[in-house]
């Protein structure tokens, strides 16, 4: 499976929320899984259903409405703050989302997303709202997200820059993680060791 | 040249700086809980990996126990099989584990400072935001996510960009009835709940120098909710006579040596830092949270903010925060009817917390109606608690003395708050949900929260 982020161009969701915490995002009574896997369904569980029952969905929450659907989710500032479960960028990322934008990101999930291959964007206060703007104005909106580039751009032409550290965006762009880097790095840890 | 405390710890563990990128972190410590660590013990096992260093790694159950009959095997199934999984992970990696029935069980971030795990100068993390806990002992400690307890387990090192500093000064002397939980509720309601974010904090100044070791964590435990990456005090003779004759404390000449380090761990006089903060000990009262995030806290004196005090933009979110709240604006939080009380958590479970309660509550009785669980943090808490005779305090006063555990700060395990109802909690999170379903959280002091154990409502602990 390659699992690398290059290029996506896809309509959005826009969640219109500030401050969105990890218990939001997958409360903990759904944390008891032991795979990586599945997460998606209960992305946001308890403001998508009443009485935690699929039977009954909350109309207004924007995950529910099928006019809105993409793999790029749209969020207000602090996203992702609270807990530091892992779980909450799987279940984004299982839903089918590939980036998240917002004008803020709490540390602990943009680290959490970036090892999932699950792209942060940050981008100005100003141009998030532009962006809910033009896709609450137009649905079918498609934003590019372009990581080679670093940019982010709506069809209009209106588009930003947005920062990510050249490791981590050489890692996202060929699908390397953390993990096979500091493997080949062994040797020196335990050198490291002997000093310490 | 000058430097900050965290600077000074941050660069004895740096393996390797990428060019324009992370650095490559050497971790000392590495606490694993049965809830973030399955998936990472799995993807070892795919990649044929051994742990790397399983000495310098603490497992504990916590989040996922109950906390009555604990030696009964746990009802619900899923949360058995994660506590198993982690007993065999524990056993095939040879990893030591204090699970259920161990006498060193606990929250995973009660057990580390109370065996000595946690020292000064220390690298310490856990698959657990509220590892900032540790940096109470002058500590680089901070939450990760279960990819990178997997690269720390697999590596004993985390690539890690280096974070913004930021020093925040208490200084006097707190009021009567004002404790630790209630300057970190402040500091929090003055600053915002991403006050922090993108920064490491040190707390200093001379309210803070005051605190005992437990007081300290209760503030850093908390760093992560203004969205610090963790928080930090230099050691001290507190902290000294903390650990000196803890289970893994050093000892003898090695207990010299270590004294004698970790007595340069503070910010130098002129160091630098990104952004510094002050606030007086005397301006905080006793704190409450009325809303749904913890930057969202008041004086127990003071009424939910009105209307008229809120920028427009912040107005949807404020009155969707009431409505879940089932509070209004401009209306004072004395008064606001309680269901229940939770005295635990990771923030404030130790004995000085329960011995605090105690003292309010000996020789009087829980208002009608009140349902009340007091949650020791460890089993060694637990066992202290009854040796001092605390346990029959807390039965005449009508309160449940539970076993240790996470309990009802995360509404993860049997211990859950019901749709709609009140709970004063002791813990640091009010999140929606966090205690269960549609659960109302109030945030607040184990001083503020046997207050309204006793009355049956929002009371202010300084008229009992």
């Amino acid at each position: 499976m390659s699992k690398a982020i290059q290029y996506i161009k896809s309509s959005a969701v826009p969640l219109a929320a500030e401050n969105v915490d990890t218990d939001q995002i997958i409360p903990a009574r759904f944390l008891k899984a032991t795979s990586r896997d599945g997460f998606g369904k209960n992305l946001f569980r308890d403001w998508r259903y009443f009485n935690d029952d699929e039977g009954q969905p909350k109309s207004d929450f924007i995950l529910n409405n099928p006019v809105f659907k993409g793999k790029i989710l749209l969020a207000g500032k602090n996203f992702g703050c609270g807990s530091s479960r892992e779980h909450a960028a799987w279940s984004i990322k299982d839903y089918g989302f590939d980036v998240v934008v917002s004008s803020f990101f709490a540390d602990i999930f943009k680290n959490n997303a970036l090892n999932n291959f699950l792209l942060p964007v940050q981008v100005s206060d100003a141009f998030l709202q532009t962006l809910f703007a033009a896709v609450q104005a137009n649905p079918q909106t498609e934003i590019e997200v372009d990581l080679e580039k670093q940019s982010i751009a709506l069809p209009g032409g209106e588009q930003e820059t947005f920062d990510i550290n050249s490791y981590k965006k050489t890692c996202l762009l060929n699908g390397y993680d953390d993990l096979d880097f500091l493997l080949s790095i062994k040797p020196e840890i335990e050198a490291f060791e002997k000093t310490f | 040249m000058s430097k900050t405390l965290f600077e000074k710890i941050w660069e004895k563990h740096v393996v390797r700086q990428l060019d324009g990128g992370p650095a490559v972190l050497y971790i000392d410590r590495h606490f694993i809980h049965e809830v973030t660590s399955p998936q990472a013990f799995k993807g070892l096992e795919q990649r044929g990996l051994p742990v790397f260093r399983p000495k310098q790694v603490v497992a504990t159950a916590d989040h996922n126990v109950p906390t009555v009959d604990q030696h009964l095997p746990i009802k619900e199934a899923l949360s058995r099989i994660q506590v198993e999984q982690l007993h065999e992970n524990c056993a095939k990696y040879g990893i030591e584990l204090y699970g259920l029935g161990h006498p060193f069980q606990g929250i995973v971030h009660v057990i580390g400072p109370e065996l000595g795990v946690t020292q000064p100068g220390m690298t310490i993390v856990c698959g657990d935001s509220h590892t900032s806990t540790h940096g109470a002992f002058g500590a680089i400690a901070f939450g990760i996510g279960t990819s990178e307890v997997e690269m720390v387990l697999a590596t004993q090192c985390l690539l890690q960009s280096k974070p913004k500093t930021m020093r925040i000064n208490v200084e006097g002397d707190l009021g009567t009835g004002v404790t630790a939980k209630d300057i970190i509720l402040y500091v929090i309601a003055q600053i915002s709940a991403s006050g922090a974010t993108g920064y490491f904090v040190e707390y200093a100044g001379s309210a803070i120098r005051k605190l005992s070791m437990e007081a300290r964590m209760t503030i850093c435990n908390m760093s992560i909710e203004m969205g610090a990456r963790g928080g930090m005090i230099a050691p001290d003779e507190t902290t000294f006579a903390y650990l000196q004759g803890r289970d893994f404390a050093p000892k003898g000449e090695a207990w010299d040596a270590q004294l004698a380090y970790w007595k340069t761990l503070y910010s130098d006089t002129d160091a630098r830092f990104d952004l510094e903060l002050h606030f007086k000990a005397e301006d905080i009262e006793p704190m409450v949270t009325y809303g749904t995030n913890p930057g969202m806290g008041i004086a127990v004196t003071a009424a939910v903010p009105a209307e008229e005090t809120l920028a427009e933009k912040d107005l949807p979110a404020y009155r969707k925060a009431l409505e879940y709240m089932g509070l209004q604006a401009g209306k004072a939080i004395q008064g606001q009817k309680i269901d229940y009380v939770f005295i635990g958590s990771c923030t404030n479970s130790r004995i000085e917390d329960l011995r605090q309660v105690a003292a309010l509550v000996a020789g009087k009785q829980k208002a009608p109606g009140v349902e009340v669980w007091v949650v020791p943090g460890s089993k060694q808490v637990e066992e202290q608690a009854r040796r001092e005779g605390l346990d029959k305090i807390f039965e005449a006063a009508g309160f449940n003395l539970r076993q240790p555990g996470c309990s009802a700060c995360l509404g993860m395990n049997e211990d859950k708050i019901p749709a709609g109802k009140y709970c004063i909690s002791t813990s640091n999170r009010n999140f929606e949900g966090r205690q269960g379903p549609n659960a109302r959280t109030l945030l607040a002091s184990p001083l503020t929260a046997a207050a309204a154990a006793l009355t049956g409502e929002v009371s202010d602990v300084r008229n009992l």
